[in-house]
């Protein structure tokens, strides 16, 4: 395990990042979420976000889907700025024609699955390829059956959400999101919403994409065994700043600042399956 | 043919005001009446006998199916053959507009009963209160609050429609402006100034239903 | 028949200007929003009887003169058109607003999240208040016998006052209200069967 992750990190020293967020800032009113960020993700690299709720970590992401505007900073997904045009030169605030056009490469999985109720679970998955990437309808049902198969939903296509339990229905929003072939994926605490025993079917289609693909991944998580198995990097979120970063190896076993210390002492004794570390 | 200032203060303006009270008479009257035969109407539909609940369904259907102003006539008109009850146009207006919106109320009260918790019925029996005291003091209590609002909105949607009350001769606002139009010829300022009275007050109604609103949910956390 | 006439043309054209509204209200323009309001608010505050009225006695005198049967169907589609601006902006703004973030998601452009997403859930949601709208508009149909369009009940007080059978007629008159009124509640009923594909 050890062998591979740094094979990974020595991969993406020569790419350029897909995703560049430079000197990001958020507030809510008074309150400020995210505090001058600076962050690259590369091709193909898993990145998990810890860290406690309210640091942050959530906004991050939601910054990238366009679901929130930055209150200052840039991003930049592919070399293309995604909150600004350039336009003479200068950076100008992006319009929604802007948005559609690169938020393409950016997919995203909710905490609360965001299904479609009424449509079928085909219908929620062939939608959008027949919409917005204008597929033929052929071809979009074809797609869409090859990723529910790979989430092991292919028996329910003509389900509608509601009959689904929460696990089953994460896995179809995770299909819904991989028809779309984005080059960064995010999931936003994929399995907060989950009942205890549907987290781990959850969390195991996850684990596939990440062995699978060479789509990049930002898995904001609270689970952090699973952070450990999957990610290439782990990002420590602390009160809107990015406290500490490094291979899981690193940040689990020598955790550097006190607050990541503080922090994964709770998970141990919360006794999240994290014991392992020691 | 101008808008007429002279004529609007000195001749329209005091005659509507002067019958206002009829309007506010008709609408209170005929709300406390709905308040009262709608919470009779809720009850009996939930009564456990069906020769009780399904008639009182098919009256709250009916009633609110078909035009009140239809409602209005039969009540001026066919009363006083089938009971011998003549019933001054007011009274028979109240009492028209009374039955019509006791129909939404029932609806309200309803909607409020259902809103109790299962729970607290089931304490107010294992505290062994009898029917009675089971929904004076426990049930109604509890089922009214939340649907206050609601009610405040149908009294201003029964406040516009006493116009229709001019259809059986009485003169409220609407129907003393069409008298002065037909006297004067003049209908511009009257039937106008009838609509600016319904905006004012309507909207005055709404914002204290809305400041209601506030403080009922302010009180509930 | 002059009242199922109303019904229909008036319906249409309520619905019609429901949607309108109910998305003026809901724009991005600030000035847009305010004037649809001061309009729908202006409607819903005055009386219809007293905007038919109007319509009828008064605008003529400022030079407009409408055909009665027109009076009716303006001052009617104009009135529940206002009430119907309200079930709309209110349903749309009743779907979650995850619904439309997984739009974004999908790089959906706004248009294609109302109307894939956003209107078939919110058309849901509006159809028990739009039935209970129309029966509201049957009942209004009424009120144009008092600006003299022969509707059914201006035919039957006509009939009243040269047969009398006051208890007859009148109640002949409550029952055909009631028959086309029930008829409309099955119909909805109906629909809202037929569009809760997805729910338990």
């Amino acid at each position: 395990m050890d062998v591979t992750e740094t094979d990974e990190t020595q991969q993406t020293d020569g790419k350029e990042p897909i995703i560049k967020y430079r000197n990001i800032s958020k507030s809510f009113g008074d309150h400020q979420v995210l505090k001058e960020i600076d962050f690259d993700l590369y091709p193909g690299e898993r990145v998990a976000i810890i860290g406690p709720s309210g640091s942050g970590k959530t906004t991050l992401a939601r910054l990238l889907m366009t679901l929130e505007k930055p209150s200052a900073g840039t991003i930049q997904v592919d070399g293309r700025h995604l909150w600004h045009r350039e336009v003479k030169g200068k950076l100008v605030p992006a319009n929604e024609r802007h948005l559609h056009e690169v938020r393409g490469d950016i997919g995203m999985v909710f905490q609360h699955f965001n299904l479609f109720p009424h449509m079928t679970i085909l219908r929620n998955c062939t939608e959008a390829p027949v919409k917005v990437l204008g597929l033929p309808k052929k071809e979009a049902v074809e797609r869409a059956k090859e990723m529910l198969d790979k989430v092991g939903m292919l028996d329910k296509v003509d389900q509608y959400p509601a009959n689904l339990s929460g696990g089953q229905q994460q896995r179809v929003a995770i299909a819904r999101a991989l028809v779309m072939r984005p080059k960064v994926m995010l999931f936003d605490e994929p399995t907060s919403a989950l009942d205890p025993e549907t987290v781990g079917e959850v969390l195991n289609v996850i684990k596939d994409l990440a062995r699978q693909g060479d789509m990049a991944m930002l898995l904001i998580t609270h689970e952090m065994s699973f952070a450990r198995e999957v990610a290439d990097r782990i990002c420590f979120f602390d009160d809107g700043k990015i406290l500490e970063q490094g291979p899981p190896s690193q940040i689990f076993t020598q955790p550097k600042t006190e607050r990541l210390q503080e922090f994964l002492k709770r998970f141990h004794l919360n006794g999240n399956g994290f014991q392992e570390v020691q | 043919m101008d808008w007429n200032w002279d004529f609007t203060w000195n001749e329209v303006l005091p005659e509507l005001l002067s019958v206002l009270h009829v309007t506010l008479e008709a609408t209170i009257g005929a709300f406390a009446f709905a308040m009262v035969f709608g919470l009779i109407l809720a009850l009996g539909r939930r009564s456990r006998h069906r020769w009780i609940s399904w008639p009182t369904y098919g009256f709250v259907e009916f009633f609110r199916t078909t035009p009140l102003l239809v409602q209005l006539y039969f009540i001026f008109f066919v009363f006083p053959d089938l009971f011998g009850l003549t019933l001054p146009p007011l009274a028979a207006g109240i009492l028209g507009l009374g039955i019509h919106y006791s129909t939404y109320l029932s609806e309200v009260y309803r909607a409020g009963i259902e809103s109790v918790p299962r729970g607290q019925w089931e304490a107010a029996t294992a505290l062994n209160f009898s029917a009675w005291q089971k929904w004076r003091s426990i049930i109604l209590p509890q089922a009214i609050r939340p649907v206050v609002p609601v009610m405040g909105n149908y009294l201003i949607v029964l406040f516009k429609e006493t116009p229709l009350l001019a259809a059986i001769s009485v003169g409220e606002l609407l129907g003393t402006a069409q008298s002065i139009g037909s006297n004067t010829f003049r209908y511009l300022e009257p039937i106008t100034l009838v609509g600016i009275f319904f905006l004012i007050l309507s909207y005055l109604a709404s914002l204290l239903v809305k400041r209601l609103e506030l403080r009922l949910d302010l009180n509930r956390k | 028949m002059v009242t199922v006439q109303l019904l229909v043309i008036a319906g249409i054209l309520s619905f019609v200007m429901s949607f309108i509204g109910g998305f003026a209200r809901l724009s991005r323009f600030a000035l847009v929003r305010w004037v649809s309001g001061g309009i729908i608010e202006f409607f819903r505050g005055t009386s219809l009887l007293v905007q038919l009225f109007w319509l009828y006695y008064a605008l003529p005198l400022l030079g407009v003169s409408l055909p009665s049967g027109l009076v009716g169907i303006v001052g009617l589609a104009l009135n529940y058109g206002s009430y119907g601006s309200e079930i709309v902006r209110s349903s749309i703004l009743a779907i979650p607003k995850g619904q439309t973030e997984a739009g974004i998601a999908l790089n959906m452009t706004p248009a294609q999240r109302m109307r894939s997403i956003i209107l078939p859930q919110a058309f849901r949601i509006m159809l028990p208040s739009f039935g209970n709208l129309m029966i509201e508009l049957l009942k209004g149909t009424a009120l144009v016998s008092l600006v003299t369009i022969s509707d059914m009940t201006l035919n039957i007080m006509q009939m009243r006052n040269t047969v009398g059978h006051d208890t007859q007629i009148l109640s002949l008159l409550l029952v055909a209200y009631f028959i086309i009124g029930y008829a409309m509640t099955l119909g909805f009923r109906w629909l809202e069967r037929r569009f809760s594909a997805g729910r338990v």
